[in-house]
């Protein structure tokens, strides 16, 4: 039985790099299989198992999101490690910019409570996700 | 000729600084350790998807990112500076610095503005005095740097970058090429520089899920965000290393001076007893 190369990288680490039988992947569309000779594919994934199926036995692997690629002999997933969401990146952008501006303002007292303030900005930031998921799963 | 005593607390303020060089170097040598290995963990990462990358250059795709194209005439340039946190780490900031004003200076020339975005706080601190634009900042990342910090910083640069405010974006940093070099590196992120890729030329095209727009999307921003975050952890890296090899030459110099200091002691404390010894046998010479 013809095999498929599999890696599975995540930005801090390789999580799994060898030969494979096939390979599952949460699509964002729903679960995809891949077997060898797969047409080449490209797409996003949502947060989940990815299973790697080999001669010895079945490899699961948990992905929080990520994208695949897939060639006819080469699957690659690139799984996330940063938490995804608009709002979040969205703060995390301002909070860059804010630091900018007091940098540049230039006084000590100044930066403290811009260190202050980007730690509130965070908390609430990631208080504001937290609601938004659990209002999701109601 | 300085006195005993003055010579002798020259002597013991270097030899405390030499302790304290001789232990920064220690505690960096074992942190370059740590970076180093971090730095060959991140790799594959940003390898795989330049890769991919590569391969969708040859994909005839119906749908054209806007990072793959270029964008008429360029105005205005984004430059992302990464430098390390803290400085005694050798000419590695000051180098990059250098290389970084040259690039600013020849865009200003071509009559672009450049704007900055710095990871850091010498880059902040240099590029603040030296009177710059900088958009947006992030800094204290410590040894070991999270994906999360750095997203917000670039999602500034790219937005404007969509907003077509900028239409190139470089980033900065010192590629860690072995111990002893570090190489002050600057490169082009976007538009993205195709790459070379094998047997790839028959007419082809990816099957995209969601769709074309979305997939490629994610794509695009997680390899601007893997080459920055690359970027970062080779230059903890060279840091590491460029700060050990300074204060090695510290602690080296530092025993230097202690060595002439001692000689010179030496020299002034038998001059004195010889004159001591002279004065006594002139004066009982004398009675």
């Amino acid at each position: 039985m013809s095999t498929i190369h599999v890696d599975v990288v995540s930005a801090t680490e390789s999580l799994y790099s060898g030969e494979a039988n096939c390979v599952f992947a949460p699509s964002s569309t729903g679960e995809i299989g891949i077997y060898p000779k797969h047409m080449a594919l490209l797409s996003t994934l949502k947060p989940g198992e990815v299973r790697v199926e080999t001669e010895k036995g079945v490899e699961s692997i948990y992905v929080s999101g990520g994208i695949v690629e897939v060639q006819p002999d080469v699957v690659t997933i690139f799984s996330d490690t940063a938490i995804r969401a608009n709002d979040l990146d969205e703060a995390k952008a301002l909070e860059a910019k804010q630091r900018a501006e007091e940098a540049m303002s230039d006084s000590q007292s100044d930066q403290e409570v811009s260190t202050t303030q980007a730690a509130l900005a965070e908390s609430l930031a990631q208080l504001q996700m937290i609601s938004k998921m659990r209002g999701k799963k109601r | 000729m300085a006195s005993g005593k003055e010579i002798r607390t020259q002597i013991s303020s270097i030899k405390n600084t030499q302790k304290i060089t001789s232990a920064m170097e220690m505690v960096a040598a074992s942190k370059m350790k740590k970076a180093q290995d971090r730095m060959l963990a991140s790799r594959p990462y940003s390898e795989k998807i330049s890769r991919v990358i590569g391969h969708l250059a040859f994909a005839h795709s119906e749908y054209e990112h806007p990072y793959m194209k270029k964008m008429g005439d360029i105005k205005r340039v984004g430059i992302i500076v990464i430098s390390s946190d803290r400085g005694l780490c050798g000419g590695l900031n000051t180098n990059l610095f250098k290389s970084v004003l040259s690039k600013v200076v020849e865009q200003q020339d071509k009559g672009l503005v450049v704007d900055l975005c710095t990871i850091g706080k010498k880059a902040t601190a240099f590029f603040k005095n030296s009177g710059m634009e900088i958009k947006a900042t992030t800094a204290n990342l410590g040894d070991a740097p999270h994906f999360d910090d750095l997203l917000g910083t670039i999602k500034v640069m790219l937005d404007s970058y969509d907003k077509g405010e900028i239409q190139q974006l470089l980033v900065a940093y010192n590629k860690f090429e072995n111990t002893m070099t570090q190489v002050p590196t600057v490169t082009q992120l976007i538009p993205m520089v195709p790459t070379e890729a094998d047997g790839m030329d028959h007419h082809w095209d990816y099957i995209y899920e969601p769709d074309a727009e979305e997939a490629l999307n994610a794509l695009m921003v997680r390899y601007i965000e893997a080459l920055v975050y690359q970027g970062l952890v080779e230059n903890i890296a060279c840091e590491q290393s460029s700060r050990m090899i300074a204060m090695k030459s510290a602690t080296d110099n530092a025993g230097d001076m202690v060595k002439e200091l001692e000689l010179v002691y030496n020299k002034a404390r038998q001059a004195a007893i010889t004159q001591e010894i002279s004065e006594i046998v002139s004066g009982a010479a004398a009675v």
